[in-house]
């Protein structure tokens, strides 16, 4: 009995992660989103790291993430669906860029 | 509209004429730098008195923020170096300028000061990104201080463009 939960519960967890959840880092330095990741899926997070002396946020136009990073301050989001994702820093417009996010 | 123009031309002749005459020192560009950065704090803390349009005060907010910290940077360099910034022709031009452009402004409310504050952020934002590229940052001897400057053209460059996006929604 005690196996047959144990197959179950490795069961499903094969099903829930066909590869583990990936961190990304995405670099802001210079005024500019850095090299973005490819191959992001459903559950995967992504670190923004602020490298810049001034403030930036990472901000999704379907508002589904949004974040402030002060100078030098790196934080961590979780992509919650697939798609395209178009985000920008609301202090700073002209920086912008857009994730893909597969399904897992 | 005449007089922001002759102001702003004496302003950018006065910032130009060290390169051709005689190059700034360090100290002198550390004082125009930080000069620069305080008369843009000052402007956006008027906007922010003044104006009660979203897309001008979320600017005025990001050029109080953005100038604040990098004069921050700037104040931490020079006391690491040494360094006493010094007044010079150029920093008075500015000084005088932005002194005339706050009062201009003082006396105009809603839309019409929106469109001045932006005109006028477009038309400094212009004058010391020009400055940095063509005479401070080619003159400044300071690794340091050359790679903040290199930051800060990088940073107000973005500024002018946002401003002038932000000109157009306002017309
Ligand atoms: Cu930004």
């Amino acid at each position: 009995m005690r196996r047959a939960a144990l197959a179950v519960a490795l069961v499903a967890l094969a099903a829930a992660s066909p590869a583990l959840a990936a961190d990304h880092v995405v670099v802001l330095s210079n005024m500019r989103f850095g090299a973005l990741p490819a191959n992001l899926r459903v559950g995967d997070t992504i670190t923004w790291e602020n490298r810049d002396i001034v403030a930036h946020t990472a901000s999704a136009r379907d508002r589904s993430f949004d974040v402030t990073l002060q100078p030098h301050q790196a934080r961590r989001i979780t992509l919650r669906h697939a798609g395209p994702v178009a985000f920008y820093c609301r202090y700073h417009p002209a920086m912008q860029g857009e994730l893909r996010v597969a399904a897992r | 509209m005449k007089t922001m123009f002759a102001l702003g031309a004496i302003a950018a002749l006065a910032i130009a004429a060290p390169a051709a005459a005689q190059a700034p020192t360090d100290p002198q560009i550390a004082h125009i730098a930080y000069t620069a950065g305080q008369i843009d704090v000052e402007a956006g803390r008027q906007a922010l008195r003044i104006s009660h349009n979203q897309a001008v005060r979320a600017f005025a907010e990001t050029m109080v923020r953005d100038h604040e910290a990098v004069n921050r940077q700037a104040l931490a360099l020079v006391q690491r170096l040494h360094v006493t910034p010094e007044a010079n022709a150029t920093s008075t031009a500015l000084t005088a300028q932005a002194a005339a452009a706050r009062d201009r402004l003082s006396h105009l409310t809603g839309a019409a000061f929106d469109r001045a504050y932006v005109a006028n952020e477009i038309a400094f934002h212009r004058t010391v990104n020009g400055a940095l590229r063509d005479t401070l940052i080619p003159n400044a001897h300071n690794a340091e201080l050359k790679s903040l400057l290199e930051s800060g053209l990088a940073l107000f460059t973005e500024h002018q463009t946002h401003a002038e996006h932000m000109a157009q929604a306002l017309r």
